[in-house]
């Protein structure tokens, strides 16, 4: 009791500001984050269904935007992509569930640094109004895609939303770096330092090693985004030429020399693959909890699932270049480069093996988070044999910067790390807010999404095959994309349709937390240790004791067991024998 | 629900790979030399990840359905894994994407890595929002000289690429808005762009390569069909974008020599 209260030296505050908004409290920031990711998921998501009626239908009349010109269409894609990529795929899984349950899952009384905490939540609010703010200010958003490659990304003349939108779009991001150091920095010493007695490295579950690994990548790679963005900053505003040669602009010569735009892709990719990882570690993470908690079965090779995280992390350094087979980049580093990314192909291909040995011969539960889950396996296959594809420079010949890449890495980094977030907010939600999801709610927004989900992103494997180039806001002045139309259209009703059963998740979460069914403590039967404190967890988790781990995450189906799992602080199994 | 979750997994698997072996939507028909080599990695490749995605997709829908939680199913298998099963399933896979690898890797050295033939005609592709220009060398073989000082898109396509008409090497060079190219000869392009990056991106040549600024980029390919071909961009390059295509017409060389001796005629 004495080591906890040093731990949380913080007590209980009481009010409601102190509680609420500006907290200490690891679950409330946790809370913070979820729903700083969900109306940024909402607002990506509005920005692609426009982009996705405008596609189909050019002379549409739409609500807020009005009739959408194309320098507006690449600055929906522009927002669209960077909302998604920074506030939701690297907010939601890491920010929200890693803070509110890293700390409980190894038996700590909150984050090693709180107020560190708190302050990197609210530097991430601020990142996301400076880049809405962007879509307010003369010229609207950029329209350089998430990529944001200079020179068009550097100089104001080369197109609208290039002025002062585009300032704040790197604000924005650079503001959002900080925000993730703080909170990498906090998850690191967390994880090495705060463990309950008996938690080892190797009874941790194979969520707290995904946000780990997450806090290391965060933490080599939100760095380099910083910097590059600086430096775009003063090429853009104090005449420097880190990324710009000389270049004419609409007739106009401007005054820079002697920069390479190259160095920028370099910088951005260093982070930027890195970062794909970070989207989708989590979810594996995620994933694994869920699978093996509802086929009451132990996680298939938990050691080679660790290690594999490890490989994918550590190789996932040195990988950038494929994104930059076309670029004019050396074709001898293209080589070293696809070696690598396809090596990258194997630890993944051992979680999917894994996860489907943890299911075979087991005894499968179709609660939703299951369902949420065995849909990220298929979808990270899916998602994940296109990549072998792309990590030939040979075949990005034809495919590099056609649909094939955003069917790709919308499987695989965008909807398979959604549907990591959707299985841990149907998994979790009882713990956090103590009552029950609706399971036919939950079971019938899992069935619209997952069908609806293939039925949009599948397709654009299709159209890059047939040469489809990306980021086109029409698709008459190409002749050969023609043909194409019909495909695209058929996106948009699965958009629509996909989009709307989103309405059935928000109704469900909101309605439940006033009228769901109360959760118990453990609801679902599982091993770890969140499940083994009050639900909703007191203000340090564990009511005033640490809690001491004698077994392995994942002991379900033990044999001879009173019941038919062994939770983290029961006694040792075999003890008792 | 293990049933559904089957006849789901099963039937998207069915659908996705019906499209794929049907192909109404493929690469386009090469109409170049690479055009085979890259083809048959592309479609090798398919084959492969193919039997992987059809079996993973189906194990899964199968699993579930099999090991569904019922009154009679058995317990669980107690069990933490399968240490030989791990080692075999990763040299497996490492053989098989680096093997994989390997084979492609020689279709990209022999396009990338060796210079273009001496025999091979030059052009110079310079892209600019939102369009393309063309250059030939003219009789001397040689460019003449561009300054960026020079460069004014209103006043025709030669002031557009900042040409140097006091450059005695300039003064036969033709630059045009459509790529006329001869059949079975390999074309040495060197590719520029003057404010952002663009990608020349001719679908049925299999070929792209951006076009940087401050860069000027060797590449070759050789048409192997007459007939007409689009050009498209392939890099975002701004408001723009979706309309910066071209038309490249392959000819023979006869055709090719009278349109370029006609286009020097204009110039005179």
């Amino acid at each position: 009791m004495a080591t906890s209260e040093v731990v949380h030296a913080h007590a209980a505050p009481q009010g409601f500001i102190r509680k609420y908004i500006f907290s200490l409290d690891h679950k409330i920031i946790g809370i913070q984050y979820f729903f700083l990711a969900l109306t940024a998921v909402w607002v990506g998501m509005i920005l692609s269904l426009f982009m996705r009626i405008h596609l189909i239908w050019p002379d549409a009349n739409l609500p807020l935007v009005g009739h959408i010109q194309p320098e507006a269409y690449l600055s929906l894609l522009t927002m669209h992509g960077t909302i998604m990529v920074f506030f939701v795929l690297t907010t939601a899984p890491q920010g929200g569930f890693g803070n509110y349950f890293l700390p409980i899952q190894i038996g700590a009384p909150d984050m090693a640094f709180p107020v560190l905490n708190m302050l990197s939540f609210w530097t991430t609010f601020v990142a996301f109004v400076v880049m809405l703010a962007s879509f307010f200010v003369a010229g609207g958003a950029p329209l350089h895609g998430w990529t944001g490659y200079p020179p068009l990304s550097a100089v104001q003349s080369t197109g609208p939303g290039e002025g002062l939108g585009a300032d704040l779009w790197i604000t924005s991001i650079a503001i959002f770096c900080a925000a993730s150091l703080m909170g990498a920095l906090n998850f690191i010493t967390t994880t090495l330092d705060l463990r309950a007695k008996g938690m080892t490295l190797m009874r941790m579950p194979l969520t707290v090693w995904s946000w780990f690994i997450t806090a290391i990548l965060g933490l080599l790679a939100f760095g380099v985004l910083l910097s590059a963005g600086i430096l775009l900053l003063m090429d853009r505003n104090l005449g420097t030429s880190f990324f710009l040669p000389t270049i004419v602009v609409n007739g106009q010569l401007l005054g820079h020399k002697g920069g390479s735009p190259l160095l920028w892709q370099h910088l951005f990719w260093f982070f930027g693959h890195p970062e794909v990882y970070i989207a989708i570690l989590p979810g594996m993470g995620v994933a694994s909890q869920v699978l093996s908690t509802f086929a009451r079965k132990p996680i298939f090779g938990y050691r080679a699932m660790v290690y594999a995280m490890l490989a994918i992390g550590f190789l996932g350094f040195m990988v950038w270049g494929h994104h930059m087979f076309m670029s004019g980049m050396s074709p001898y580093s293209a080589f070293a480069f696809s070696l690598l990314t396809m090596a990258i192909g194997v630890p993944s291909a051992i979680k999917t093996f894994n996860w489907l040995g943890t299911i075979y011969k087991s005894r499968v539960r179709f609660f939703t988070p299951m369902l949420f889950a065995i849909g990220f396996v298929s979808l990270f296959v899916s998602g994940g044999l296109s990549g072998p594809f792309l990590a030939q420079p040979t075949l990005d010949i034809p495919l590099h910067d056609t649909y094939f890449v955003v069917g790709h890495f919308h499987l695989i980094m965008g909807v398979a790390a959604i549907f990591g977030i959707f299985a841990a907010t149907y998994y979790w939600f009882p713990k956090m807010f103590g009552r029950m999801m609706s399971e036919p709610m939950g079971k019938l927004h899992f069935w619209i999404t997952f069908i609806g989900t293939y039925a949009i992103f599948m397709p654009m494997h299709y159209l890059g095959m047939a040469g489809h180039p990306r980021r086109y806001s029409q698709l008459t002045e190409v002749a050969y994309l023609h043909p194409l139309i019909p495909v695209q259209r058929f996106m948009t009703y699965a958009a629509f349709i996909t989009i709307g059963a989103q309405l059935i998740f928000v109704f469900n979460l909101f309605w439940s937390m006033y009228k769901g069914a109360k959760a118990s403590d453990n609801p679902w039967d599982a091993t770890t240790l969140e499940w083994s404190t009050a639900t909703p967890p007191p203000h340090d988790n564990f009511g005033g004791h640490t809690p001491v781990v004698h077994n392995g995450p994942y002991e379900y189906g033990v044999p001879a067991a009173a019941r038919d799992f062994v939770m983290q602080t029961d006694p040792a199994i075999g003890a008792s024998h | 629900m293990g049933l559904a979750l089957l006849a789901v997994i099963w039937l998207i698997t069915f659908v996705s790979t019906y499209f794929f072996i049907w192909h109404p939507w493929w690469l386009p028909a090469g109409a170049s030399a690479a055009a085979a080599g890259i083809d048959h990695q592309f479609t090798f490749t398919y084959i492969v990840m193919g039997i992987v995605f059809v079996l993973a997709q189906c194990s899964l829908g199968l699993f579930v359905w099999m090991y569904r939680e019922r009154k009679s199913s058995p317990p669980a298998d107690y069990s933490h894994g399968n240490t030989t099963m791990e080692v075999v399933w990763t040299i497996l896979t490492a053989v098989l994407f680096v093997g994989m690898n390997l084979m492609g890797s020689k279709i990209w050295a022999a396009e990338r890595f060796e210079p273009a033939s001496a025999s091979a005609l030059p052009v110079e592709v310079t892209g600019m929002q939102f369009a393309w220009y063309f250059r030939y060398a003219g009789a001397d073989g040689k460019f003449g000289l561009t300054s960026p000082k020079l460069m004014d898109p209103s006043s025709g396509s030669e002031a557009a690429i900042g040409l140097d008409t006091n450059d005695p090497a300039a003064k036969d060079d033709v630059v045009t808005g459509t790529m006329m190219l001869p059949v079975n000869r390999q074309v040495d392009l060197t590719l520029r762009a003057v404010d952002v990056i663009h990608s020349f991106f001719v679908p049925n040549m299999r070929f792209k390569q951006d076009a940087v600024p401050g860069l000027a980029i060797h590449m070759h390919f050789t048409p192997t069909q007459v007939g007409d071909y689009e050009i498209a961009c392939a890099e975002l390059c701004g408001l723009g974008h979706y309309k910066m295509h071209g038309i490249l017409k392959v000819v023979n060389q006869e055709d090719f020599d009278k349109w370029l001796a006609a286009r020097e005629a204009e110039k005179q």
